[in-house]
Protein backbone atom coordinates (compact mmCIF):
# COMPACT_ATOMS: atom_id res chain seq x y z
CA UNK A 1 0.00 0.00 0.00
CA UNK A 2 1.61 3.35 -0.98
CA UNK A 3 0.74 6.46 1.23
CA UNK A 4 -1.76 8.60 0.02
CA UNK A 5 -0.01 11.47 -1.91
CA UNK A 6 0.02 14.94 -0.62
CA UNK A 7 -2.08 16.02 -3.27
CA UNK A 8 -4.62 14.18 -6.06
CA UNK A 9 -6.36 12.60 -7.50
CA UNK A 10 -7.20 10.51 -4.45
CA UNK A 11 -10.12 8.91 -5.75
CA UNK A 12 -13.17 7.33 -4.70
CA UNK A 13 -12.92 5.45 -1.08
CA UNK A 14 -15.99 2.74 -0.37
CA UNK A 15 -16.47 1.65 2.85
CA UNK A 16 -17.49 -1.44 3.49
CA UNK A 17 -16.50 -4.41 1.15
CA UNK A 18 -19.62 -5.83 0.56
CA UNK A 19 -22.50 -6.27 -2.19
CA UNK A 20 -22.90 -2.66 -2.11
CA UNK A 21 -19.33 -1.44 -2.21
CA UNK A 22 -18.24 -3.89 -4.73
CA UNK A 23 -21.02 -3.13 -7.42
CA UNK A 24 -19.68 0.47 -7.10
CA UNK A 25 -16.22 0.04 -7.79
CA UNK A 26 -16.75 -1.62 -10.64
CA UNK A 27 -19.50 0.31 -12.17
CA UNK A 28 -16.87 3.11 -11.78
CA UNK A 29 -14.57 0.88 -13.39
CA UNK A 30 -16.90 -0.21 -16.38
CA UNK A 31 -17.66 3.54 -16.94
CA UNK A 32 -14.07 4.33 -17.01
CA UNK A 33 -13.21 6.32 -14.11
CA UNK A 34 -9.34 6.58 -13.97
CA UNK A 35 -8.43 7.91 -10.41
CA UNK A 36 -7.56 5.47 -7.57
CA UNK A 37 -10.69 3.51 -5.96
CA UNK A 38 -10.19 1.96 -2.36
CA UNK A 39 -12.47 -0.76 -1.13
CA UNK A 40 -12.16 -0.77 2.60
CA UNK A 41 -14.01 -3.78 4.65
CA UNK A 42 -13.38 -4.65 8.01
CA UNK A 43 -14.76 -8.39 7.05
CA UNK A 44 -11.17 -10.69 6.91
CA UNK A 45 -12.16 -11.55 3.04
CA UNK A 46 -13.00 -10.18 -0.22
CA UNK A 47 -16.40 -9.66 -1.09
CA UNK A 48 -18.97 -12.60 -1.07
CA UNK A 49 -22.58 -13.45 -1.27
CA UNK A 50 -24.47 -13.27 1.80
CA UNK A 51 -28.12 -14.91 1.02
CA UNK A 52 -26.70 -18.73 0.73
CA UNK A 53 -25.30 -18.17 4.32
CA UNK A 54 -28.60 -19.24 5.42
CA UNK A 55 -29.71 -21.39 2.23
CA UNK A 56 -27.51 -23.67 0.56
CA UNK A 57 -23.87 -22.76 2.20
CA UNK A 58 -25.62 -23.08 5.62
CA UNK A 59 -27.41 -26.88 4.27
CA UNK A 60 -23.90 -27.75 3.02
CA UNK A 61 -24.97 -27.95 -0.42
CA UNK A 62 -22.98 -24.79 -1.28
CA UNK A 63 -19.10 -25.05 -0.58
CA UNK A 64 -17.35 -21.82 0.54
CA UNK A 65 -15.18 -21.30 -2.74
CA UNK A 66 -18.78 -21.06 -4.44
CA UNK A 67 -19.15 -17.81 -2.50
CA UNK A 68 -17.04 -15.77 -3.59
CA UNK A 69 -18.26 -12.45 -6.12
CA UNK A 70 -14.96 -11.92 -7.81
CA UNK A 71 -12.12 -13.99 -7.87
CA UNK A 72 -8.61 -12.40 -6.60
CA UNK A 73 -7.18 -11.63 -9.58
CA UNK A 74 -10.02 -9.57 -10.73
CA UNK A 75 -9.14 -6.94 -8.08
CA UNK A 76 -6.15 -6.33 -9.45
CA UNK A 77 -6.92 -6.21 -12.82
CA UNK A 78 -9.46 -4.03 -12.58
CA UNK A 79 -6.91 -1.75 -10.10
CA UNK A 80 -9.67 -1.77 -6.87
CA UNK A 81 -7.26 -1.96 -3.97
CA UNK A 82 -9.02 -3.89 -1.31
CA UNK A 83 -8.07 -3.41 2.24
CA UNK A 84 -9.55 -6.77 4.16
CA UNK A 85 -9.99 -6.31 8.08
CA UNK A 86 -9.59 -2.77 8.28
CA UNK A 87 -12.08 -0.88 10.13
CA UNK A 88 -12.89 2.61 9.52
CA UNK A 89 -13.49 4.82 12.78
CA UNK A 90 -13.83 8.20 11.99
CA UNK A 91 -14.57 10.62 9.15
CA UNK A 92 -13.40 13.75 9.21
CA UNK A 93 -15.35 15.76 6.53
CA UNK A 94 -13.60 19.27 7.01
CA UNK A 95 -10.38 17.41 5.84
CA UNK A 96 -11.94 14.88 3.62
CA UNK A 97 -10.29 12.12 5.08
CA UNK A 98 -10.94 8.57 6.77
CA UNK A 99 -9.48 7.28 9.54
CA UNK A 100 -8.73 3.44 9.96
CA UNK A 101 -8.93 1.30 13.48
CA UNK A 102 -4.78 1.39 13.40
CA UNK A 103 -4.28 4.81 12.78
CA UNK A 104 -4.28 5.20 9.22
CA UNK A 105 -5.65 8.76 7.01
CA UNK A 106 -7.03 8.19 3.93
CA UNK A 107 -7.84 10.97 1.65
CA UNK A 108 -10.84 10.87 -1.15
CA UNK A 109 -12.09 13.17 -3.35
CA UNK A 110 -15.70 11.06 -3.46
CA UNK A 111 -16.74 8.59 -0.45
CA UNK A 112 -19.31 5.92 -0.52
CA UNK A 113 -20.50 4.75 2.46
CA UNK A 114 -21.98 1.06 1.92
CA UNK A 115 -21.69 -0.29 5.13
CA UNK A 116 -24.32 -2.58 5.73
CA UNK A 117 -26.22 -3.42 9.20
CA UNK A 118 -25.69 -5.55 11.74
CA UNK A 119 -27.93 -8.35 13.11
CA UNK A 120 -30.07 -7.11 16.30
CA UNK A 121 -29.85 -9.02 19.24
CA UNK A 122 -33.02 -8.53 20.95
CA UNK A 123 -32.29 -7.09 24.94
CA UNK A 124 -33.48 -9.97 27.05
CA UNK A 125 -32.19 -12.18 30.17
CA UNK A 126 -29.86 -14.58 29.12
CA UNK A 127 -29.32 -12.69 25.01
CA UNK A 128 -25.27 -12.79 25.99
CA UNK A 129 -25.11 -16.66 26.97
CA UNK A 130 -23.48 -19.17 25.07
CA UNK A 131 -25.04 -21.12 22.53
CA UNK A 132 -27.54 -17.82 21.24
CA UNK A 133 -26.35 -17.02 17.72
CA UNK A 134 -27.05 -14.09 15.37
CA UNK A 135 -26.49 -14.37 11.04
CA UNK A 136 -25.15 -11.92 9.00
CA UNK A 137 -21.20 -12.54 8.40
CA UNK A 138 -19.77 -15.70 7.23
CA UNK A 139 -18.15 -16.07 10.68
CA UNK A 140 -21.09 -15.94 12.27
CA UNK A 141 -22.54 -18.58 9.09
CA UNK A 142 -19.65 -20.97 10.45
CA UNK A 143 -20.30 -20.61 13.88
CA UNK A 144 -24.09 -21.50 13.70
CA UNK A 145 -23.07 -24.12 10.84
CA UNK A 146 -20.78 -25.70 13.53
CA UNK A 147 -23.48 -25.30 16.27
CA UNK A 148 -25.60 -27.04 14.30
CA UNK A 149 -23.32 -30.26 13.78
CA UNK A 150 -23.99 -30.55 17.71
CA UNK A 151 -27.10 -29.25 18.37
CA UNK A 152 -30.53 -31.60 18.85
CA UNK A 153 -33.51 -28.59 20.21
CA UNK A 154 -33.23 -25.32 18.05
CA UNK A 155 -35.19 -22.74 18.77
CA UNK A 156 -35.61 -19.24 16.27
CA UNK A 157 -36.59 -16.33 17.51
CA UNK A 158 -38.10 -14.16 14.26
CA UNK A 159 -40.36 -15.68 11.83
CA UNK A 160 -38.56 -13.22 8.88
CA UNK A 161 -36.80 -14.68 5.80
CA UNK A 162 -33.79 -15.33 7.44
CA UNK A 163 -35.23 -17.00 10.92
CA UNK A 164 -37.57 -19.26 8.64
CA UNK A 165 -34.85 -20.33 5.86
CA UNK A 166 -32.29 -21.45 8.83
CA UNK A 167 -35.46 -23.35 10.31
CA UNK A 168 -35.91 -24.96 6.88
CA UNK A 169 -32.23 -25.75 6.61
CA UNK A 170 -32.14 -27.23 10.30
CA UNK A 171 -35.22 -29.40 9.59
CA UNK A 172 -33.09 -30.70 6.49
CA UNK A 173 -30.32 -31.46 9.06
CA UNK A 174 -33.25 -33.58 11.00
CA UNK A 175 -32.91 -30.99 14.06
CA UNK A 176 -35.81 -30.15 16.36
CA UNK A 177 -37.48 -26.75 15.02
CA UNK A 178 -39.06 -23.73 17.28
CA UNK A 179 -39.49 -20.95 15.56
CA UNK A 180 -41.18 -18.51 17.67
CA UNK A 181 -42.53 -15.13 16.75
CA UNK A 182 -44.17 -12.58 18.58
CA UNK A 183 -46.36 -11.06 15.58
CA UNK A 184 -49.44 -13.04 15.04
CA UNK A 185 -48.07 -14.77 11.47
CA UNK A 186 -44.63 -15.37 9.69
CA UNK A 187 -43.01 -12.60 7.35
CA UNK A 188 -45.84 -10.24 8.86
CA UNK A 189 -43.55 -6.85 8.03
CA UNK A 190 -43.55 -7.67 4.28
CA UNK A 191 -45.57 -10.21 3.41
CA UNK A 192 -49.68 -10.46 2.90
CA UNK A 193 -51.33 -11.91 5.58
CA UNK A 194 -52.26 -14.79 3.19
CA UNK A 195 -48.63 -15.47 2.16
CA UNK A 196 -47.58 -15.43 5.77
CA UNK A 197 -50.24 -18.13 6.82
CA UNK A 198 -49.34 -20.27 3.84
CA UNK A 199 -46.00 -20.40 4.68
CA UNK A 200 -46.74 -20.97 8.76
CA UNK A 201 -48.72 -23.85 7.41
CA UNK A 202 -45.82 -25.04 4.88
CA UNK A 203 -43.37 -24.79 8.21
CA UNK A 204 -45.11 -26.67 9.99
CA UNK A 205 -45.92 -29.44 7.74
CA UNK A 206 -42.56 -29.95 7.73
CA UNK A 207 -42.25 -30.49 11.51
CA UNK A 208 -41.36 -26.64 12.94
CA UNK A 209 -43.26 -26.12 16.11
CA UNK A 210 -44.11 -22.21 14.85
CA UNK A 211 -45.58 -20.53 17.47
CA UNK A 212 -46.79 -16.91 16.89
CA UNK A 213 -48.17 -14.32 18.91
CA UNK A 214 -45.28 -15.27 20.83
CA UNK A 215 -43.38 -12.94 22.60
CA UNK A 216 -40.11 -14.21 23.99
CA UNK A 217 -39.14 -12.68 27.70
CA UNK A 218 -35.74 -14.52 28.37
CA UNK A 219 -32.84 -17.16 26.70
CA UNK A 220 -32.24 -19.63 29.93
CA UNK A 221 -29.31 -21.52 31.41
CA UNK A 222 -26.35 -20.84 33.53
CA UNK A 223 -23.67 -20.41 30.83
CA UNK A 224 -24.89 -21.65 28.18
CA UNK A 225 -28.30 -21.31 26.41
CA UNK A 226 -31.04 -24.21 27.78
CA UNK A 227 -34.27 -22.81 26.35
CA UNK A 228 -36.16 -19.40 25.62
CA UNK A 229 -38.60 -18.70 28.25
CA UNK A 230 -42.14 -17.23 26.40
CA UNK A 231 -44.52 -15.15 27.66
CA UNK A 232 -46.76 -17.34 30.21
CA UNK A 233 -43.43 -18.75 31.74
CA UNK A 234 -43.53 -21.60 29.29
CA UNK A 235 -39.47 -22.87 28.63
CA UNK A 236 -38.56 -24.15 25.02
CA UNK A 237 -36.34 -26.84 25.30
CA UNK A 238 -32.79 -25.21 23.26
CA UNK A 239 -29.35 -25.90 22.97
CA UNK A 240 -29.08 -23.65 20.14
CA UNK A 241 -31.20 -20.25 19.68
CA UNK A 242 -30.98 -18.35 16.74
CA UNK A 243 -31.96 -14.81 17.39
CA UNK A 244 -33.43 -13.55 13.75
CA UNK A 245 -34.75 -10.43 14.64
CA UNK A 246 -33.65 -7.72 12.24
CA UNK A 247 -31.03 -5.69 11.03
CA UNK A 248 -29.87 -2.16 12.71
CA UNK A 249 -27.60 -0.25 10.14
CA UNK A 250 -24.79 0.83 10.25
CA UNK A 251 -24.94 4.89 10.00
CA UNK A 252 -22.51 5.35 13.63
CA UNK A 253 -19.82 7.04 11.59
CA UNK A 254 -22.32 9.34 9.30
CA UNK A 255 -23.68 9.87 12.18
CA UNK A 256 -20.88 11.28 14.27
CA UNK A 257 -19.87 13.33 11.33
CA UNK A 258 -23.24 15.03 11.40
CA UNK A 259 -24.85 13.53 8.11
CA UNK A 260 -28.69 12.82 8.43
CA UNK A 261 -29.78 9.65 9.44
CA UNK A 262 -33.18 8.21 9.95
CA UNK A 263 -33.26 4.43 9.85
CA UNK A 264 -30.37 4.76 7.62
CA UNK A 265 -28.37 7.39 5.83
CA UNK A 266 -30.97 9.64 4.57
CA UNK A 267 -30.05 9.75 0.32
CA UNK A 268 -31.54 11.28 -2.52
CA UNK A 269 -32.01 9.60 -5.83
CA UNK A 270 -29.25 10.02 -6.86
CA UNK A 271 -27.59 7.96 -3.49
CA UNK A 272 -25.82 10.86 -2.45
CA UNK A 273 -25.98 12.19 1.70
CA UNK A 274 -26.16 15.87 2.48
CA UNK A 275 -22.67 15.90 2.05
CA UNK A 276 -22.11 15.95 -2.07
CA UNK A 277 -18.49 14.26 -2.00
CA UNK A 278 -20.23 11.42 0.09
CA UNK A 279 -22.98 8.82 -1.06
CA UNK A 280 -24.13 5.78 0.97
CA UNK A 281 -25.30 2.90 -0.79
CA UNK A 282 -27.18 -0.54 0.07
CA UNK A 283 -28.55 -2.01 3.66
CA UNK A 284 -27.44 1.61 4.95
CA UNK A 285 -29.22 3.55 3.07
CA UNK A 286 -32.40 5.43 3.03
CA UNK A 287 -33.50 6.39 -0.04
CA UNK A 288 -36.63 8.65 -1.40
CA UNK A 289 -39.21 6.56 -2.94
CA UNK A 290 -41.75 8.71 -5.35
CA UNK A 291 -43.13 5.37 -6.68
CA UNK A 292 -44.18 4.35 -3.25
CA UNK A 293 -44.34 8.03 -2.04
CA UNK A 294 -42.25 7.89 1.32
CA UNK A 295 -38.38 6.87 2.04
CA UNK A 296 -37.66 3.42 2.17
CA UNK A 297 -34.45 1.20 3.24
CA UNK A 298 -34.55 -1.92 1.53
CA UNK A 299 -32.42 -4.91 2.32
CA UNK A 300 -31.93 -7.26 -0.23
CA UNK A 301 -29.16 -8.00 -3.43
CA UNK A 302 -31.00 -5.90 -6.06
CA UNK A 303 -30.93 -3.00 -4.23
CA UNK A 304 -27.26 -3.37 -3.08
CA UNK A 305 -26.07 -3.90 -6.56
CA UNK A 306 -28.42 -1.09 -8.22
CA UNK A 307 -27.93 1.82 -5.66
CA UNK A 308 -24.00 0.99 -6.28
CA UNK A 309 -24.89 1.09 -9.58
CA UNK A 310 -26.27 4.66 -9.52
CA UNK A 311 -23.92 6.01 -7.34
CA UNK A 312 -21.21 5.31 -9.36
CA UNK A 313 -22.82 6.87 -12.50
CA UNK A 314 -23.48 10.18 -10.76
CA UNK A 315 -19.63 10.22 -9.43
CA UNK A 316 -18.94 9.85 -13.16
CA UNK A 317 -21.17 12.82 -13.74
CA UNK A 318 -24.35 11.39 -15.09
CA UNK A 319 -27.73 12.63 -13.81
CA UNK A 320 -29.64 9.32 -12.09
CA UNK A 321 -32.75 9.21 -10.63
CA UNK A 322 -33.14 5.81 -8.81
CA UNK A 323 -36.37 4.89 -7.63
CA UNK A 324 -36.43 0.85 -8.08
CA UNK A 325 -39.17 -1.66 -7.79
CA UNK A 326 -37.79 -3.51 -5.23
CA UNK A 327 -37.36 -7.47 -5.15
CA UNK A 328 -35.49 -10.35 -3.90
CA UNK A 329 -36.16 -14.08 -3.22
CA UNK A 330 -35.98 -16.46 -0.70
CA UNK A 331 -35.94 -20.35 -0.67
CA UNK A 332 -37.18 -22.43 1.87
CA UNK A 333 -37.47 -26.63 1.36
CA UNK A 334 -38.81 -26.76 -2.31
CA UNK A 335 -40.26 -23.31 -2.70
CA UNK A 336 -38.68 -20.49 -4.24
CA UNK A 337 -40.61 -17.53 -3.32
CA UNK A 338 -40.01 -14.37 -5.16
CA UNK A 339 -41.39 -10.70 -3.91
CA UNK A 340 -41.57 -7.41 -6.46
CA UNK A 341 -42.81 -4.54 -5.34
CA UNK A 342 -44.18 -3.20 -2.04
CA UNK A 343 -47.98 -4.48 -0.93
CA UNK A 344 -48.27 -1.70 2.07
CA UNK A 345 -51.33 0.30 0.95
CA UNK A 346 -52.99 -2.50 -1.24
CA UNK A 347 -56.72 -2.03 -1.62
CA UNK A 348 -57.08 -4.79 -4.27
CA UNK A 349 -55.55 -8.21 -4.24
CA UNK A 350 -56.22 -11.25 -6.19
CA UNK A 351 -54.66 -14.54 -6.55
CA UNK A 352 -53.61 -16.56 -9.75
CA UNK A 353 -53.27 -19.87 -9.20
CA UNK A 354 -53.92 -22.75 -6.42
CA UNK A 355 -52.05 -22.77 -3.10
CA UNK A 356 -53.06 -26.45 -2.93
CA UNK A 357 -50.61 -27.19 -5.55
CA UNK A 358 -47.78 -25.19 -4.49
CA UNK A 359 -47.63 -22.47 -7.05
CA UNK A 360 -49.71 -19.78 -7.31
CA UNK A 361 -49.52 -15.77 -7.35
CA UNK A 362 -50.62 -12.44 -5.30
CA UNK A 363 -51.19 -9.43 -7.19
CA UNK A 364 -51.96 -6.52 -5.19
CA UNK A 365 -53.57 -3.09 -6.27
CA UNK A 366 -53.98 0.33 -5.04
CA UNK A 367 -56.00 2.72 -6.78
CA UNK A 368 -56.38 0.19 -9.61
CA UNK A 369 -52.59 0.15 -10.30
CA UNK A 370 -50.52 -3.02 -9.66
CA UNK A 371 -47.96 -2.51 -6.70
CA UNK A 372 -46.72 -5.77 -5.67
CA UNK A 373 -46.80 -9.55 -6.42
CA UNK A 374 -45.92 -12.27 -4.00
CA UNK A 375 -45.24 -15.50 -6.14
CA UNK A 376 -44.48 -18.70 -5.29
CA UNK A 377 -42.80 -21.29 -7.69
CA UNK A 378 -44.03 -18.95 -10.13
CA UNK A 379 -41.34 -17.18 -11.72
CA UNK A 380 -43.58 -15.96 -15.24
CA UNK A 381 -46.27 -14.26 -13.09
CA UNK A 382 -43.43 -12.68 -10.91
CA UNK A 383 -41.26 -11.41 -13.68
CA UNK A 384 -44.16 -9.86 -15.73
CA UNK A 385 -45.58 -7.92 -12.52
CA UNK A 386 -41.77 -6.13 -11.84
CA UNK A 387 -42.32 -5.15 -15.70
CA UNK A 388 -45.81 -4.03 -14.66
CA UNK A 389 -45.08 -2.41 -11.86
CA UNK A 390 -42.23 -0.72 -13.24
CA UNK A 391 -44.62 0.48 -16.02
CA UNK A 392 -47.17 1.59 -14.06
CA UNK A 393 -49.44 -0.58 -15.46
CA UNK A 394 -52.91 -1.93 -14.76
CA UNK A 395 -54.03 -4.93 -15.27
CA UNK A 396 -57.41 -6.29 -15.22
CA UNK A 397 -57.55 -8.02 -12.31
CA UNK A 398 -59.98 -10.50 -13.64
CA UNK A 399 -58.06 -11.07 -16.46
CA UNK A 400 -54.82 -12.02 -14.01
CA UNK A 401 -57.22 -14.39 -11.97
CA UNK A 402 -57.70 -16.34 -14.93
CA UNK A 403 -54.46 -18.87 -15.84
CA UNK A 404 -55.93 -19.43 -19.21
CA UNK A 405 -54.73 -15.86 -20.01
CA UNK A 406 -50.98 -15.60 -20.55
CA UNK A 407 -48.61 -13.27 -18.71
CA UNK A 408 -47.34 -12.03 -21.55
CA UNK A 409 -50.41 -10.24 -23.00
CA UNK A 410 -50.69 -8.13 -19.74
CA UNK A 411 -47.31 -6.48 -21.24
CA UNK A 412 -48.55 -6.18 -24.87
CA UNK B 1 -11.00 -29.61 -16.34
CA UNK B 2 -13.55 -28.87 -19.67
CA UNK B 3 -12.69 -26.43 -21.88
CA UNK B 4 -15.30 -23.78 -22.58
CA UNK B 5 -15.20 -20.74 -25.18
CA UNK B 6 -17.23 -17.54 -24.34
CA UNK B 7 -17.57 -15.52 -27.57
CA UNK B 8 -18.57 -11.73 -26.39
CA UNK B 9 -21.16 -10.32 -28.65
CA UNK B 10 -18.10 -7.82 -30.35
CA UNK B 11 -16.52 -11.21 -31.04
CA UNK B 12 -14.00 -11.23 -28.74
CA UNK B 13 -13.24 -15.19 -27.57
CA UNK B 14 -12.47 -16.22 -24.08
CA UNK B 15 -11.58 -19.93 -23.09
CA UNK B 16 -11.10 -21.08 -19.98
CA UNK B 17 -10.78 -24.64 -17.87
CA UNK B 18 -13.81 -24.98 -16.10
CA UNK B 19 -14.15 -27.39 -13.11
CA UNK B 20 -16.74 -29.89 -13.03
CA UNK B 21 -19.33 -29.37 -10.39
CA UNK B 22 -19.20 -25.48 -11.25
CA UNK B 23 -21.72 -23.59 -13.49
CA UNK B 24 -21.00 -22.70 -16.51
CA UNK B 25 -21.82 -19.13 -15.27
CA UNK B 26 -19.28 -19.85 -12.20
CA UNK B 27 -16.67 -20.65 -14.65
CA UNK B 28 -17.24 -16.83 -16.19
CA UNK B 29 -17.03 -15.11 -13.18
CA UNK B 30 -13.77 -16.95 -11.96
CA UNK B 31 -12.15 -16.45 -15.31
CA UNK B 32 -13.32 -12.80 -15.47
CA UNK B 33 -15.88 -13.00 -18.85
CA UNK B 34 -16.99 -9.97 -19.34
CA UNK B 35 -20.68 -9.64 -20.11
CA UNK B 36 -22.26 -11.97 -17.64
CA UNK B 37 -23.14 -10.24 -14.78
CA UNK B 38 -24.90 -12.81 -12.31
CA UNK B 39 -26.77 -10.76 -10.03
CA UNK B 40 -27.99 -12.69 -7.94
CA UNK B 41 -25.47 -15.57 -8.00
CA UNK B 42 -27.00 -18.32 -9.45
CA UNK B 43 -30.02 -18.69 -8.10
CA UNK B 44 -32.01 -18.47 -11.34
CA UNK B 45 -33.64 -15.46 -10.29
CA UNK B 46 -31.97 -12.58 -11.92
CA UNK B 47 -31.34 -13.75 -15.84
CA UNK B 48 -28.75 -11.51 -16.17
CA UNK B 49 -26.75 -14.78 -16.60
CA UNK B 50 -27.99 -15.02 -20.52
CA UNK B 51 -25.94 -16.91 -22.97
CA UNK B 52 -26.49 -18.54 -26.35
CA UNK B 53 -25.73 -22.45 -26.86
CA UNK B 54 -24.14 -23.08 -30.06
CA UNK B 55 -26.48 -25.68 -32.18
CA UNK B 56 -24.91 -28.64 -31.42
CA UNK B 57 -24.06 -28.66 -27.79
CA UNK B 58 -27.73 -27.95 -27.17
CA UNK B 59 -28.68 -31.72 -26.51
CA UNK B 60 -25.67 -32.20 -24.07
CA UNK B 61 -26.49 -29.36 -21.70
CA UNK B 62 -29.96 -30.13 -21.11
CA UNK B 63 -33.09 -29.08 -20.98
CA UNK B 64 -34.48 -25.37 -19.22
CA UNK B 65 -36.03 -26.06 -16.17
CA UNK B 66 -39.42 -24.86 -16.03
CA UNK B 67 -38.05 -22.25 -14.10
CA UNK B 68 -35.28 -20.95 -16.46
CA UNK B 69 -37.70 -20.91 -18.82
CA UNK B 70 -39.91 -18.32 -17.15
CA UNK B 71 -37.13 -16.11 -16.41
CA UNK B 72 -36.26 -16.44 -20.31
CA UNK B 73 -39.59 -15.48 -21.11
CA UNK B 74 -38.68 -11.75 -20.20
CA UNK B 75 -34.97 -11.14 -21.15
CA UNK B 76 -33.92 -9.54 -23.46
CA UNK B 77 -33.34 -11.08 -27.21
CA UNK B 78 -34.18 -14.21 -26.69
CA UNK B 79 -33.56 -16.78 -28.78
CA UNK B 80 -34.47 -20.79 -29.51
CA UNK B 81 -30.96 -21.01 -28.35
CA UNK B 82 -31.18 -19.37 -24.90
CA UNK B 83 -29.95 -20.52 -21.71
CA UNK B 84 -29.47 -18.99 -18.44
CA UNK B 85 -25.96 -19.99 -17.81
CA UNK B 86 -26.00 -20.74 -14.14
CA UNK B 87 -28.41 -23.52 -14.78
CA UNK B 88 -25.94 -25.48 -17.25
CA UNK B 89 -23.80 -27.60 -14.59
CA UNK B 90 -20.38 -28.13 -16.03
CA UNK B 91 -19.49 -31.71 -16.94
CA UNK B 92 -16.68 -33.84 -18.94
CA UNK B 93 -19.03 -33.87 -21.36
CA UNK B 94 -19.56 -30.22 -22.38
CA UNK B 95 -15.71 -30.46 -22.86
CA UNK B 96 -15.49 -27.94 -25.74
CA UNK B 97 -18.56 -26.10 -25.36
CA UNK B 98 -18.84 -22.59 -27.06
CA UNK B 99 -21.66 -19.65 -25.80
CA UNK B 100 -21.99 -16.76 -27.34
CA UNK B 101 -22.86 -13.74 -25.01
CA UNK B 102 -25.66 -11.28 -25.80
CA UNK B 103 -24.90 -7.38 -26.74
CA UNK B 104 -26.39 -6.82 -22.82
CA UNK B 105 -28.39 -8.52 -19.75
CA UNK B 106 -31.19 -8.35 -17.93
C1 LIG C 1 -28.40 -14.76 5.83
C2 LIG C 1 -28.83 -13.75 4.82
C3 LIG C 1 -29.65 -14.13 3.76
C4 LIG C 1 -30.04 -13.20 2.79
N1 LIG C 1 -30.82 -13.62 1.75
C5 LIG C 1 -31.15 -12.74 0.77
C6 LIG C 1 -31.88 -13.16 -0.38
O1 LIG C 1 -32.27 -14.31 -0.51
N2 LIG C 1 -32.15 -12.26 -1.35
C7 LIG C 1 -31.75 -10.95 -1.25
O2 LIG C 1 -32.01 -10.16 -2.15
N3 LIG C 1 -31.05 -10.52 -0.16
C8 LIG C 1 -30.75 -11.38 0.84
N4 LIG C 1 -30.02 -10.95 1.94
C9 LIG C 1 -29.69 -9.52 2.05
C10 LIG C 1 -28.45 -9.15 1.26
O3 LIG C 1 -27.42 -10.05 1.51
C11 LIG C 1 -28.05 -7.73 1.62
O4 LIG C 1 -29.10 -6.88 1.25
C12 LIG C 1 -26.78 -7.28 0.95
O5 LIG C 1 -25.71 -8.09 1.32
C13 LIG C 1 -26.48 -5.83 1.30
O6 LIG C 1 -25.24 -5.45 0.83
P1 LIG C 1 -24.45 -4.23 1.46
O7 LIG C 1 -23.21 -4.10 0.67
O8 LIG C 1 -25.35 -3.07 1.61
O9 LIG C 1 -24.11 -4.67 2.94
P2 LIG C 1 -23.13 -5.82 3.43
O10 LIG C 1 -23.11 -6.92 2.45
O11 LIG C 1 -23.52 -6.09 4.83
O12 LIG C 1 -21.69 -5.14 3.42
C14 LIG C 1 -21.29 -4.17 4.34
C15 LIG C 1 -19.86 -4.43 4.76
O13 LIG C 1 -19.34 -3.28 5.41
C16 LIG C 1 -18.53 -3.69 6.50
N5 LIG C 1 -18.37 -2.55 7.41
C17 LIG C 1 -19.33 -1.98 8.18
N6 LIG C 1 -18.82 -0.93 8.87
C18 LIG C 1 -17.50 -0.82 8.53
C19 LIG C 1 -16.44 0.06 8.91
N7 LIG C 1 -16.63 1.04 9.78
N8 LIG C 1 -15.20 -0.13 8.36
C20 LIG C 1 -15.01 -1.14 7.45
N9 LIG C 1 -15.98 -1.99 7.07
C21 LIG C 1 -17.22 -1.84 7.59
C22 LIG C 1 -19.30 -4.86 7.04
O14 LIG C 1 -18.52 -5.68 7.88
C23 LIG C 1 -19.71 -5.56 5.75
O15 LIG C 1 -18.72 -6.44 5.31
C24 LIG C 1 -29.62 -11.86 2.91
C25 LIG C 1 -28.80 -11.46 3.99
C26 LIG C 1 -28.40 -12.39 4.94
C27 LIG C 1 -27.53 -11.96 6.08
S1 LIG D 1 -27.10 -15.77 -12.09
FE1 LIG D 1 -29.07 -14.95 -11.73
S2 LIG D 1 -30.31 -16.17 -13.03
FE2 LIG D 1 -28.33 -16.93 -13.40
Amino acid sequence: MTQSPLSGPFGTVIIGAGQAGLSAATELRKRGYQDPITLIGDEASLPYQRPPLSKAYLSGDLTLDRLWLKPEAFYEKSQIEVLTNTRVTTLDRARQLVITKDGREIAYDYLILATGGTARRIPIPGADLMGVHVLRDLIEADGLSAALDQARHVAIIGAGYIGLEVAASARKRGLDVTVIEAAERPMARTASALLGGWFGAIHRGYGVDLRVNTPVEAIVGDDKAEGVRIAGGEVITADLVLMATGLTPNTQLAESAGLSCNDGIEVDDSARTDDPLIYAIGDVANLPSARYGRSLRLESVHNAIEQGKAAAASIMGEAVNYDPVPWFWSDQYELKLQITGLIEGADQRVRRGDPEEGRFALFHFKDGRLIACEAVNAPQEYIAAQRMIAQDKRPDPEALRDVTVAMKTFLA
Amino acid sequence: MTKITYIEHDGTSHTVDAPEGLSVMEAAIRNMVPGIDADCGGACACATCHVYVDGDWAGKTGERSSMEESMLDFATDVRDTSRLSCQIKVTAELDGLTVHLPEHQG
